[in-house]
């Protein structure tokens, strides 16, 4: 795999010698998990049954990242329906195992087992944080979902990770879905505000919150509902926010920062860094956002435990060049899961590498267009 | 290319994210609309009390002089809108070719608008039954009968989601800015050009800009409109309507299910009146809510169908320009074969005959947009599935059904023209609640008065009459 092909190649030097030392890494890297998951005594059930179904042998063929092509994509439906176990490679059988949920407002979810994948992946994220916004030893506050969500536990073991407390809300987001599907938009506002309702208990009830999660959508419903009363993130101890999700992008941001949190966090005391993730890859981090850079949004993927690619929407296997617009593709390459290239359901721009992290990253993540849902067209 | 920006109450906002707008049959981007989205609206809409305040500042004959002047721009002159100055040309170019509307239709569209927005003084006059407007600024007065009278404003602005297609339909919120309401438009996104020119034309005619809030973005910014307005108004399918039906808050537009009723002492001379139905169901395309979607007479149906259909079913495509082109593009294409999948189930019920099946393929596909030609069915009984359905393009079914049968048997119905001199059957039709609009003999279902109230009177929507009582202070003697 070349390092930097297409134009233009990274200016400096110093991060191309970085981006050859992270390539050889994760070839490395590479070797080592499907070693893991394809032999007989430490894979899980469901890589071993998959591997008779391949025209190659993954013990023999796969010498680099770039081998994985060789692997049909990776289906996410396939973790739809039990049994959970056949995901568990049998190298850690015994240990207590996790699953994470996606989907499910109505059917089967899809289905993820975790041993420990979400506390390594979020202890990576946690030396990306800021100290002098995210005080080691404050308490969190979780503002996104309950129930059977990564994300809660994970947010969870960041904070404990960090020496500190976290703090959650009952929030079904299977519930939500529907009340959108039903147009019971009036019962999604009460809901919202139920929601809210409860941050904002936990925010003034002087439980020395400095941190907190929230998705771009709720952050905005709280910071409103703190306004409402007077008082706002700010006043009421908040230092440091990370959020997530395709709706945090450059404009949100920027009316975030500039009307919500009073300005960057030399002037609002707020800092808010976005970042990018899901159920089957984890947690992706931002390259810093400022004004100056139109509040563009990069996101560079754990690497090598997951790798993110930007590819052609017509051959998902060729990367676009810098700057030009793909399809997302994640890879994920842990001792606990093994995603050998799946189609992320939104597209983006192939971002250079730089000295923090020298590998491709991917900026303006919005939703696939050919998946995005049917423009609503008024009868009237 | 021409950018429009966001406008917050009067401050224009460059958004990072912007929209293309393009044109229905090549594809090609014609503008680019600066979106935002829920938590801006949210913010704006708190401080919403102060576009009223800016709106009270000038008194209402003002406004309405100014409404009078800006009915002249938005007709007439080159305005500023977004980051260029649009002729009205250019405008008209514009809608065509952002909503597939021929220039002619869209010219008078731009007439309407203009029509009601000069004429706003009457048309209050009517709508508040010749009540002072200073009332409605100051909340009480004296009507003249020696008796208070209030009106208390429910709101400081109206809120709207405004549609895609159908530019005719901005009449109806016209009337805010006079009655010192302001406005926070979610234009839509096929047809930003009317909002956009309109509150240009009114902030050059000196209305105060900090009373107007235009907010292009997706479903989460109109969502916000409707969640932070204490009164909106929105505009979609038979579904929205049902979604938001009995809440006060919200003042839904959707299909109209139109209908010309004719009686039994007429419908022999039926010919007599075809000009009236061809006219109702073919103008603008038959795309608005008080197009006829159906016809319904006793007897002579099939003949009142035949001949319809020998006047619109010859109707084809004619380039935007044509001044004699009669059909709107589809600018979705998807949902001029939905629609039509739609049509065909109709068809295929026993009782319902396509009386249009001779004039050539109906469904008309391009590469960026698709057309629907012109269609006339015949339903031999109310009981048919297609006597109750509306479509976007010029479709109607002539129902047959006993005159003492139709009434109750017609369903809503937004303009009824029920055709007759039959004094039983006018009375009737007057006392039924199934029909909002009621014409009385050979009016076309598209012509309205204006100077009736439109699906609700927009007074009694934005203020409540409650009583306000006054006893003098005796005088203070402690001091």
């Amino acid at each position: 795999m070349s390092l930097v092909e297409g134009a233009p190649a990274p200016i400096n030097p110093e991060v191309q010698a970085a981006a050859a030392k992270a390539l050889d890494q994760l070839n490395e890297h590479t070797l080592k998990t499907v070693h893991w998951h394809f032999s007989d005594n430490t894979g899980s059930p469901f890589w071993l049954e998959k591997k008779a179904e391949l025209n190659f042998d993954p013990l023999t063929d796969v010498k680099s990242f770039d081998d994985l092509k060789k692997f049909p994509h990776f289906e996410d439906e396939w973790l739809r329906g039990g049994p959970i176990n056949r995901w568990v490679p049998k190298g850690h059988a015994g240990k207590p195992v996790y699953v994470f949920e996606t989907g499910g407002t109505t059917g089967i979810p899809k289905s993820r087992m975790v041993i420990e994948d979400h506390w390594k992946d979020y202890e990576l994220f946690s030396d990306t944080l800021p100290d002098e916004h995210f005080p080691k030893g404050s308490n969190w506050l979780m503002l996104g979902p309950s129930g059977p969500r990564r994300l809660r536990l994970a947010v969870e073991h960041l904070a404990q990770h960090r020496g500190g407390i976290c703090f959650c809300i009952d929030l079904d987001p299977r519930w939500v879905v529907k009340l959108i599907k039903k147009g019971w938009m009036d019962h999604l506002e009460e809901y919202k505000k139920h929601c809210i309702d409860q941050a904002v208990t936990i925010l003034t009830a002087g439980h020395d919150v400095k941190c907190m999660f929230a998705t771009p959508k709720l952050l905005e419903s709280l910071g409103e509902a703190l306004e409402e009363k007077g008082t706002s993130l700010a006043e009421v101890g908040i230092k440091g926010i990370f959020s997530g999700g395709t709706e945090f992008t450059p404009q949100w941001t920027r009316f975030a920062v500039e009307e919500m949190l009073g300005g960057p966090p030399e002037e609002g005391g707020v800092f808010m860094t976005p970042t990018y993730g899901n159920t089957l890859m984890g947690l992706a981090c931002s390259k810093p956002i400022t004004a100056a850079d139109g509040y563009k949004i990069s996101y560079y993927a754990p690497q090598p435990r997951a790798v993110t690619e930007v590819v052609q929407f017509d051959d998902y296997n060729t990367k676009v060049g810098y700057g030009e617009t793909g399809r997302v593709k994640l890879y994920t390459l842990t001792d606990e899961f093994f995603v050998p290239g799946f189609m992320e359901r939104d597209e983006g721009e192939r971002e250079q590498p730089f000295e923090t992290y020298p590998w491709d990253g991917v900026s303006g993540v919005r939703p696939f267009h050919e998946l995005a849902s049917a423009t609503t067209v008024g009868v009237y | 290319m021409i950018t429009l920006n966001p406008l917050r109450w009067g401050k224009q906002y460059e958004s990072l994210e912007f929209n293309d707008v393009v044109h229905f049959d090549t594809g090609e981007p014609i503008a680019r609309i600066g979106t935002v989205g829920g938590g801006i609206v949210g913010r704006d809409l708190r401080v919403a009390h102060k576009a009223r305040e800016a709106l009270l500042e000038v008194p209402t004959n003002e406004l309405l002089q100014m409404c009078r002047k800006a009915a002249e721009l938005f007709e007439n002159e080159t305005l500023p809108v977004g980051d260029s100055q649009q002729s009205v040309d250019d405008f008209i170019h514009q809608q065509s070719a952002s909503t597939g509307l021929p220039e002619h239709m869209c010219r008078s569209n731009m007439s309407k608008n203009s029509f009601v927005l000069s004429n706003m003084e009457q048309i209050l006059d009517c709508l508040t039954r010749g009540l002072d407007l200073s009332i409605l600024s100051k909340g009480y007065g004296e009507e003249g009968r020696g008796v208070t009278v209030s009106y208390q404003a429910q709101t400081p602005i109206l809120g709207a989601i405004l549609p895609n297609n159908s530019p005719g339909v901005h009449t109806l919120w016209l009337p805010a800015i006079p009655m010192q309401i302001g406005l926070a438009l979610k234009p839509g996104s096929q047809e930003p050009w009317t909002p956009y020119r309109m509150v240009s034309a009114f902030i050059e005619a000196g209305v105060p800009s900090a009373a107007f809030g235009l907010y292009p973005g997706g479903h989460d910014a109109g969502g916000a409109i409707m969640a932070k307005s204490a009164r909106s108004m929105i505009f979609g399918s038979a579904q929205t309507i049902a979604q938001h039906a009995g809440n006060p808050k919200v003042q839904p537009h959707g299909p109209g299910f139109s209908k010309i009723l004719l009686g039994d002492d007429i419908v022999d001379d039926w010919e007599m009146f075809l000009d009236v139905m061809v006219e109702s169901v073919l103008s603008n395309s038959g795309r608005s809510c008080i197009n006829c979607s159906g016809i319904w007479a006793s007897r002579h149906t099939r003949e009142i169908a035949a001949a319809i259909a020998e006047r619109i079913g010859p109707v084809d495509v004619r380039p935007p320009s044509d001044p004699d082109a009669q059909l709107a593009a589809f600018t979705v294409p998807a949902m001029a074969t939905g629609t039509y999948a739609m049509v065909q189930q109709d068809l295929a019920e026993s009782g319902v005959t396509d009386m249009t099946a001779e004039y050539g393929e109906k469904l008309i596909e391009r590469e960026h947009c698709a057309y629907l030609r012109p269609m006339v069915v015949h339903a031999d009984s109310p009981d048919r599935g297609v006597a109750a359905k509306e479509y976007m393009f010029p479709f109607v079914s002539v129902v047959e059904c006993p005159q003492d049968q139709m009434l109750s048997r017609i369903g809503t119905s937004l303009i009824g023209t029920v055709i007759t001199s039959d004094e039983k059957f006018i009375q009737d039709a007057a006392r039924c609640v199934d029909i909002d609009r009621l014409n009385i003999g050979p009016l076309p279902t598209n012509r309205l008065n204006w100077l009736q109230p439109h699906e609700g009177n927009i007074i009694e929507f934005l203020f409540t009459n409650r009583a306000y009582q006054i006893e003098p202070m005796p005088a203070i003697t402690s001091v």
